[in-house]
């Protein structure tokens, strides 16, 4: 048995060492990558695209800059991106038929730092369509399974990058995170995701969903492995000019870090109605865990946890109906046959290019914007967006971090939330707020209930992904949550 | 019934910046479509805007130039609305928090029914200036059935200056207009070239009976491109709209395109009709801080402004008021007589010359001061022979026309030619002479009739054949008529 067959178990950090021993080549390892993309995605639908011929030629590249001595920590490991990054010569779909015929001309930032650090890119995955979504069903290209169970979703909306994940078919992958778009697919697919600081990441080429919420991060195994692939995407971009002007710290410089007296603060409202009672007991017993490392849990409260919901579901669409508003069938894209006139080529254009759900954002976010509902509507749910942003500044005068659950329950069963987008919408309730304040987050598995994956989600200061990354993996040092593989794909 | 007007104007300029106001194309005009139009100004999926920040340096040089508060805080805001030739549906601009508010302009103005023939003067508010991107343009011509998308002007910076409702006839708008144009020209801010829409304005247009304080029901007419098509447009919407009201109609809020081919304005859509525009502050850009440094370094920067530059040349140089505002109007012409005057000529003489002959010659011959054939230079030559008596003023119009055909300097037109006026002792004995034969005349002159001067003057000018300095003659006639 050759070294290179079994890689879908290993951590990107254990793939590094391997790659830098020599053990592999990196066109082995995306050669591996690749036929268990061929051979079992077909059960998991969590690719759009499989890049198979430019992964080898990158992964030569990569073999050659290495043989050369300059090799980096990510040079030649293979990863999926999110079919939301823009990926030069590639389709760059966003999960639309919008944009099923849209060939990206340039490169995101995000994904050109990791090409310049040596990623060899397998394809892009499956996303709810513009990442409008908690389950990946409103995707174009087909729902998306659970590795976990083929009858439940992934999650969504980065819900193919976390399935591609547990499923073994990559290493690392990318997504963005709006609402949760990482650590809900995170916690479904038992992978440990991380949505950075906003600012943090650059989001030049991510094709924009809600501007002041967006932002791109990282699925991988472990706590470890996303602070190597953050450590390559973050820092100022000159043409984000919503991007951080922050210094970026060793992300992994901390990861050993001692927990002994750090607190962290436990929100009675993370804890209340709706929650699962076995989700709870796992997050219970994740906390337990901490307290065990010598941390220091601490009651806090979010008073206006309760108002993310609304106030998140008036701002991502209003900014998301204007966002949108370029797919228009006039420069790219889709456009309708024989349009009879502009108006013709507008409506018909966008009522075939746009499916239900991003449809019904759209309208939302007109209404909430339209004259004479500005102020009791956007207005009001800025104002409460400044409210949450506050109580987490109160919150941290005392703690570290915050930690929770990631979702109330586990994956759902595909259809559940078919025809229900309220119930879908409050689903996202533990994970919103943090997009509506700014902060880093992370996902990290803690266990599994009837068989399916719970996350835990651990939420920093701004910028304080260090300290997240530290919290992370000193628990994945006593936990092995993080290295389960379903079994069809172990 | 006495009517009023009232006029408020919309002028957008478009800022001479060297690259786009979000991204980093190009703004040259002409060039072949879609060559200066990067993703960017192409809208493509996962763009993103950076703003120039020679908009706000151009922004805030206009705002401490019209007496108007410099924001230190402003905010860029999406308007929403579909159009092929605005590629992200939505213009970046600026609506709750603008970069400049609350200033003024003084004009003047040809008042009517004014008899001592001065100007009359009034002050303009400036209700706010704001930063925004053009749009592109959709070509109809050339593509059968079909519009052509050109998208080299997207993105192109704008500063929409918006006043109050304040002017009360379409001269006095013409007058603010102009205002404006001279000082965004003096700043550099603005090529002000209207036939390329560098330079553009639409007009609120409302009237009311005399007295009434409510304003009348307006219409927005659109697309005034040149100061005559403002103030015709104007004059023509003022009457459409009291016809209107006179013959028992009610004027309705719309917005009007002015049709200089036929002279009219003519519905373009309702108010009813009227986009929804979705104003939200884009989250793609964070809001413009600036600080009194900054504010303080822009004011550094100024150039003398056309009005203190006006009252500068009234005092220093003792011109008449109407020489120094025609000089002033614009920063060439004022510089081109400055450097003219700087060769030793004599104020006065140097503003005629300027406000003119030189005028006229460019006018006639169609071009603009920058393509005169006569620089500052060569007429400061000329306008120095001119004050040392080294040429009368009728060899200067000689002169000046041999320099305008490319004969050279003026020095070299008078050598060339020999030029040289009769000298003093020359003239003074022929009017002697011509005196002594006229005994009639003089008598007659004497006697009050003074229609008999202008014979004196040709008689001397013909035996002079016109080489002597009329002014001279008249001096001397008149010294040695008296007796």
């Amino acid at each position: 048995m050759t070294s290179h067959t079994t890689v879908h178990t290993r951590t990107l950090a254990e793939l590094s060492a391997g790659l830098a021993a020599g053990d592999y080549t990196s066109v082995e390892l995306t050669k591996a990558c690749l036929s268990r993309i061929e051979q079992h995605d077909g059960e998991i639908n969590s690719f759009i695209t499989v890049t198979a011929d430019n992964a080898l030629a990158a992964a030569k590249v990569a073999d050659d800059r290495r043989a050369a001595g300059s090799a980096g920590p990510l040079t030649g490991i293979p990863l999926a991106h999110k079919d939301i990054f823009c990926t030069q010569g590639v389709k760059t779909s966003c999960g639309s038929k919008m944009l099923d015929n849209f060939v990206a001309p340039y490169d995101a930032t995000v994904v050109s730092r990791l090409q310049e650090a040596g990623m060899v890119t397998l394809g892009k995955t499956n996303l709810d369509e513009f990442a409008m979504g908690s389950t990946n069903e409103s995707s174009f290209f087909g729902a998306v399974r659970n590795p976990w169970n083929t009858a439940c979703v992934p999650g969504g909306s980065s819900g193919g990058s976390a399935a591609a994940l547990a499923a073994g078919f990559a290493p690392a992958a990318t997504g963005t995170d709006t609402g949760g778009s990482i650590r809900q697919p995170a916690s479904f697919c038992g992978v440990t995701g991380i949505k950075p600081t906003y600012g943090r990441v650059s989001r030049w080429g991510m094709i924009a969903y809600a501007s002041s919420l967006d932002q791109g991060g990282v699925f991988a195994k472990t706590a470890e492995d996303c602070g190597m692939l953050l450590q390559a995407i973050s820092g100022f971009d000159e043409k984000d000019s919503t991007s951080a002007d922050e210094a970026v710290p060793d992300f992994n410089g901390g990861l050993n870090s001692d927990l002994k007296g750090k607190k962290i603060g436990v929100p009675t409202e993370f804890f209340g109605e709706g929650l699962d009672a076995e989700v709870k007991a796992l997050i219970e017993t994740a906390l337990k865990q901490y307290e065990a490392m010598g941390c220091e849990l601490v009651e806090v409260s979010l008073p206006h946890m309760h108002l993310s919901v609304p106030a998140y579901y008036v701002v991502a669409p209003a900014e998301a109906s204007s966002n949108l508003s370029r797919f228009d069938g006039v420069r790219y894209g889709h456009r309708c046959d024989n349009p009879e006139d502009l108006a013709d080529l507008y409506l018909r254009s966008r009522a075939e290019g746009f499916g239900d759900e991003v449809k019904r954002r759209i309208m939302i976010g007109a209404y909430a914007l339209s004259a004479g509902y500005y102020d009791a509507y956007y207005l009001k749910a800025q104002r409460i967006r400044r409210l949450i942003r506050d109580d987490f500044t109160k919150a941290f005068e005392s703690v570290d971090a915050i930690a929770g659950p990631v979702a109330p329950t586990t994956a759902f069963k595909l259809g559940a939330m078919k025809g229900d987008p309220v119930q879908m919408y409050l689903s996202d309730v533990y994970t919103l707020a943090l997009n509506l304040a700014g902060l880093p987050g992370m996902s990290v598995p803690a266990g599994f209930a009837d068989g399916m994956p719970v996350g835990l989600q651990l939420i920093g200061k701004h910028f304080d992904e260090a300290g997240l990354l530290n919290l992370a993996h000193q628990y994945q040092q006593k936990t092995d949550w993080h290295s389960k593989m379903p079994a069809a794909f172990a | 019934m006495e009517w009023e007007t009232v006029i408020g104007l919309e002028i957008h300029a478009q800022l001479t910046t060297n690259s786009k106001i979000f991204s980093g194309s190009a703004t040259t005009f002409g060039a072949e479509p879609n060559t200066q139009a990067s993703l960017v100004d192409l809208a493509m999926p996962g763009v993103l805007p950076v703003l120039n920040a020679e908009v706000i340096n151009c922004a805030a040089k206009f705002g401490l130039a019209s007496n108007s508060t410099v924001a230190k805080h402003s905010v860029f805001a999406r308007k929403n609305y579909f159009y092929p030739d605005l590629p992200k549906g939505y213009q970046i601009s600026q609506m709750e928090l603008p970069i400049v508010h609350d200033g003024y302009l003084d004009i003047e103005f040809e008042a009517a029914g004014k008899s001592d023939g001065k100007l009359a003067t009034k002050r303009v508010g400036i209700t706010r200036a704001h930063l925004e991107e053009d749009a592109g343009k959709s070509l109809h011509e050339d593509f059968q059935g079909m519009t052509g998308i050109d998208l080299n002007r997207a993105g192109t910076p704008l500063l929409e200056i918006v006043s109050e409702p304040e002017m009360s006839s379409a001269k006095e708008a013409v007058a603010y207009m102009k205002k404006i144009h001279s000082l965004v020209r003096y700043l550099g801010i603005s090529d002000g070239n209207m036939q390329e829409g560098s330079f553009r304005c639409d007009a609120n247009v409302s009237v009311r009976p005399v007295g009434q304080k409510e304003l009348g029901t307006r219409a927005e007419v659109k697309n005034l491109n040149s100061f005559r098509f403002i103030e015709k447009a104007i004059n023509h919407e003022v009457e459409r709209q009291i016809d209107l009201i006179e013959a028992g109609g009610a004027v309705v809020q719309e917005t009007r395109l002015y049709d200089p081919d036929k002279d009219e304005t003519r519905s373009m859509r309702s108010k009813e009709e009227a986009n929804d525009y979705r104003y939200f502050p884009d989250p793609d850009l964070l809001p413009v801080v600036i600080d009194d440094a900054f504010i303080e370094a822009i004011r550094a920067e100024l150039p003398e402004l056309p009005d203190a530059k006006r009252a500068r040349f009234e005092s220093e140089f003792k011109l008449g008021a109407d020489d120094a505002r025609q000089l002033t109007a614009s920063r060439e012409v004022a510089d081109y007589f400055e450097a003219a005057l700087a060769a030793g000529g004599e104020p006065k003489q140097a503003a005629n010359w300027v406000n003119v002959e030189l005028a006229g010659a460019l006018n006639k011959a169609d071009l603009s001061l920058g393509e005169s054939p006569v620089t500052a230079e060569m007429l400061g030559g000329m306008l120095k022979r001119l004050a040392d008596g080294g040429l009368t003023s009728k060899m200067a119009k000689e002169v000046f026309a041999a320099m305008w055909d490319g004969e050279g300097s003026a020095d070299e037109v008078i050598e060339k030619r020999g030029l040289k006026p009769t000298d003093s002792s020359e003239v003074e004995g022929i009017i002697d002479g011509i005196i002594a034969a006229n005994p009639g005349q003089v008598e007659q002159f004497r006697s009050g009739k003074e229609k008999v001067f202008g014979f004196f003057v040709g008689q001397a000018m013909k035996a002079t054949k016109g080489q002597a300095d009329p002014k001279q003659v008249n001096d001397l006639l008149r010294a040695k008529l008296k007796g």
